[in-house]
C-alpha cells in the first residue's frame, strides 16, 4: 500500500515537473564501484537482494543526483533518480541511508562544506516526498574534499557536484 | 633541526633580559674576545625560497654577519656549538628579512665574521667599504643551566650609530625564537611596523591522491620551521585556527561521519568536541580575546553563524537567512563581525555588529566574494575573489579600495600576519589538486612558497607570540 502512494507521487511528479534544462552528465556510465561486488559470487548470481552492493547494481548510475554550478535544486533527470531510490527503498523498509553532498572543486572549502550540506538535503526532503521515512535517511556533506572525477574541467566538475546515495545496514 | 617532541608551549621558558649593557659589559670584560674563528658550514637551510620579485625598491642593504661569541662551546641546541648557533642565528634572520619588499639582507655565508670586540663597536669603515646600509651583529653565550643567551645590535653605518638592540635567555630548543626575536626588532625599527616573525602557523597538511587526500593538522613557525603534526590523519582535519594565547587550536573534523568542531589543547595534547550538537558543524573561530567562539550550523541545509563562550555555555544565533550564511572574523576590537553569505543569490561579504545586528553587504564586485579575514590592524579585509579563477584580494571594511594581491589558478583563504602587512593562503595546482601554503606582501609584489614538509592547506597565522 505504502508502495503503491509512493509510486503514485513518483509518477505524478515525473509528469509535473519538466526540470531546468542544462544538466551534467545525461547519460552516466555505471558506477565502476558495482563491478566489484560480485567479484566472488558464482556464475549466474547477482549481488544479495537488499544490499548495498543490489542498490548500485539496481540504480544503473541513479544513486547519484547531479547539480548546475552553485545550485541544489532537483530537476527532473533527479527526481527520476529519486523516484527509483524511493522505489528500491520501498522493498527494503528495514534500510536506511546516508546523502552524501558534494561540491567541484571550484569553490571555497568552508562555504563547500555548506554546500555540499545543502544538496544532501535537497535530495532527502525529495525521498521524504515520496513517502520515505525522514528517520531512514541522514545526510553527510564532504565538500570539494571527496571529487569523483579527478580532472580539473567542465566534465568533471559536472560530475562532482553531485548527491549519493548510500546503503546502511 | 626541527624539534620532533611536544608543542612548544608546554616547555617554553623564554625570560627577557632587559639589562643588556651590563651583560655585554662583562663579556667584554673577559679577556679571550678575539674570536675570529672561521665561519662554520650552515646548518640550517633557510625555509622559504622562491622570490619572485626582487624589483630595485629592496634599497635597503643589510649585512648580518655570524653572531660572535665568548668561547665556542656545545650547546643543547640543533644548531650545534655557539659558534655554530651564532652563524645559524645570522642564517635564520636574513631569510626573516628577504621577501618583505623593504630590506637587501647579505646574510652570514658572504661576509666577515667579527669578533666579539666588535659587536659592540662595530668595524664602520670596513662595513662602508662593502656598501652596507645597516649592520646587525650580535653574540652568543652558552649559561650554565643548558640555555642560550642571544644579544641582537642593530647600527646604521652612514650614522655611525647604535639604533636598537635587545637580548634574551632562552631554553635551547627554542634558540630560532631569539633569530626571530632579533628580526622583528629591526624590521620594526626600519619599517615603523610592528614585528610578526615571532609566531605561530596553524594548517592542513596534505598526502595523498586528489580523491583520497591525506588531511592532518599541523603546526609550524612563521618561517616554516619546527614542524608537528598533531593529527594521525585518520580523521580528516580542516579550517584549524590557533588561540590568541597559542594554547588551544580549534579545527573541524569529522566525528561519527559528521563534521564537527574540537579544540585541540596543546599542553595536554587531548582534544574535545566544542559542542555536541547533531548538526553538522563548520567554520569555528576565536574572537581577538579568546572570550568568544563562532561556528556554524547547518539545519536542513540551511547553515547559519553562532557564537558561543570558548569556556562553554549558550550559543547564540548571530544570523537567520534562508541562505547559508558561514565563516566569520572579528574586527580586532571585537566590535563587528565580517561573514559571507549567499543570501543575495551568491557568496558574497557582509558585515554586522558582534551582536547580530546591523548585518550589511559590503562586497559588490561582480563573481563571488568569500573567506573574509578583518586584518589585525583593522583597515583591511583579506578575502577570496571568485571569478573563474579564485584570487585572494583585499578591501577597505567599507568594501572599497579593491586590489588583488596574487594572480594563479586557484588561491583562497588568506589569513593575516600579526602585523597585517604580510599574507598567507594556500594555491591548489590545477588538475593534480596538489596545494601548498604561499604567502604574499600587502604590496602582492613579493610572493613565495613555504617549505613545508608535504603539501599544505587552511593556513592560520597566530598572533605574535607572548
Amino acid at each position: 500500500m505504502k508502495t503503491n502512494s509512493a509510486l503514485a507521487i513518483i509518477l505524478a511528479a515525473g509528469l509535473a515537473v519538466s526540470g531546468c534544462a542544462k544538466k551534467a552528465p545525461k547519460v552516466l556510465p555505471p558506477d565502476p564501484g558495482a563491478a566489484t561486488t560480485s567479484t566472488d559470487t558464482g556464475a549466474g548470481q547477482g549481488p544479495v537482494a537488499g544490499s548495498q552492493a543490489d542498490f548500485v547494481a539496481q540504480m544503473m548510475g541513479q544513486d547519484t543526483v547531479y547539480f548546475d554550478t552553485d545550485r541544489y535544486n532537483i530537476d527532473s533527470a533527479d527526481q527520476q533518480a529519486l523516484a527509483a531510490q524511493a522505489g528500491w527503498l520501498a522493498r527494503y523498509p528495514a534500510k536506511r541511508i546516508t546523502v552524501e553532498g558534494h561540491c567541484d572543486e571550484r569553490g571555497t572549502r568552508e562555504y563547500n562544506l555548506a554546500l555540499g550540506e545543502r544538496r544532501a538535503n535537497a535530495a532527502k526532503n525529495y525521498l521524504v516526498s515520496l513517502g520515505v521515512d525522514a528517520a531512514r535517511i541522514t545526510t553527510v556533506s564532504y565538500g570539494k574534499e571527496r571529487p569523483a572525477a579527478l580532472g580539473s574541467d567542465e566534465d568533471s566538475w559536472a560530475k562532482n557536484r553531485r548527491a549519493v546515495t548510500v546503503t546502511v545496514d | 633541526m626541527e624539534e620532533a617532541s611536544g608543542p612548544p608551549d608546554e616547555k617554553e621558558h623564554l625570560t627577557m633580559k632587559t639589562a643588556l649593557p651590563a651583560l655585554v659589559l662583562a663579556l667584554i670584560a673577559q679577556p679571550a674576545l678575539a674570536q675570529t674563528t672561521p665561519a662554520p658550514a650552515p646548518q640550517t637551510g633557510e625555509p622559504a625560497i622562491d622570490v619572485t620579485d626582487d624589483s630595485d625598491w629592496q634599497n635597503q642593504t643589510i649585512a648580518i654577519p655570524a653572531f660572535a661569541t665568548n668561547a665556542d662551546v656545545p650547546t643543547q641546541t640543533s644548531a650545534g656549538s655557539t659558534a655554530a648557533l651564532g652563524f645559524s642565528l645570522a642564517t635564520v634572520i636574513t631569510a626573516d628579512l628577504k621577501n618583505n619588499g623593504l630590506f637587501k639582507p647579505t646574510g652570514p655565508a658572504a661576509l666577515p665574521r667579527p669578533p666579539l670586540g666588535q659587536v659592540q663597536a662595530p668595524d664602520y669603515p670596513g662595513w662602508t667599504a662593502r656598501s652596507t646600509d645597516m649592520l646587525i651583529q650580535g653574540y652568543v653565550r652558552a649559561e650554565a643551566g643548558g640555555q642560550v643567551t642571544v644579544g641582537c645590535y642593530l647600527y646604521d653605518v652612514a650614522l655611525g650609530q647604535q639604533l636598537a638592540k635587545a637580548g634574551w635567555t632562552l631554553a635551547p630548543s627554542e634558540w630560532r625564537r631569539a633569530a626571530h626575536k632579533c628580526a622583528d626588532l629591526v624590521y620594526s625599527r626600519l619599517s615603523g611596523e610592528n614585528p610578526f616573525f615571532d609566531s605561530k602557523i596553524a594548517y592542513i597538511a596534505e598526502t595523498g591522491p586528489k580523491n583520497r587526500r591525506l588531511k592532518r593538522l599541523a603546526i609550524m613557525d612563521s618561517d616554516g620551521a619546527n614542524h608537528v603534526y598533531l593529527t594521525t590523519g585518520q580523521a580528516t582535519a580542516l579550517t584549524p585556527r590557533y588561540s590568541p594565547d597559542y594554547k588551544a587550536i580549534l579545527y573541524l573534523s569529522y566525528f561519527n561521519g559528521q563534521p564537527r568542531i574540537y579544540i585541540f589543547d596543546l599542553a595536554t595534547k587531548t582534544q574535545r568536541l566544542l559542542l555536541s550538537a547533531k548538526n553538522p558543524l563548520f567554520a569555528p573561530r576565536w574572537s581577538p580575546d579568546g572570550k568568544w567562539v563562532l561556528y556554524s550550523m547547518a539545519q536542513a541545509g540551511n547553515t547559519d553563524i553562532y557564537k558561543m563562550p570558548s569556556a562553554g555555555g549558550n550559543p547564540v544565533k548571530l544570523t537567520d537567512s534562508p541562505g547559508i550564511d558561514i565563516g566569520g572574523s572579528f574586527s580586532p576590537d571585537g566590535s563587528k563581525i565580517v561573514f559571507e553569505s549567499d543570501r543575495s543569490g551568491s557568496q558574497q561579504v557582509y558585515v554586522m555588529n558582534a551582536d547580530g545586528s546591523g548585518q550589511k553587504r559590503i562586497s559588490f564586485f561582480g563573481g563571488r566574494s568569500a573567506t573574509p579575514e578583518w586584518s589585525p590592524r583593522g583597515d583591511q579585509i583579506a578575502f577570496t575573489h571568485i571569478a573563474g579563477n579564485l584570487r585572494v584580494a583585499v578591501m577597505d571594511p567599507a568594501g572599497g579600495s579593491l586590489r588583488y594581491l596574487t594572480d594563479s589558478w586557484q588561491d583562497e583563504a588568506p589569513t593575516w600576519a600579526p602585523n597585517g602587512r604580510v599574507i598567507q593562503f594556500f594555491r591548489t595546482a590545477k588538475t593534480s589538486g596538489k596545494t601548498g601554503v604561499w604567502q604574499v606582501d600587502l604590496t602582492g609584489r613579493n610572493e613565495r612558497k613555504l617549505d613545508t614538509p608535504v603539501d599544505g592547506s587552511d593556513p592560520a597565522w597566530g598572533p605574535l607570540r607572548p
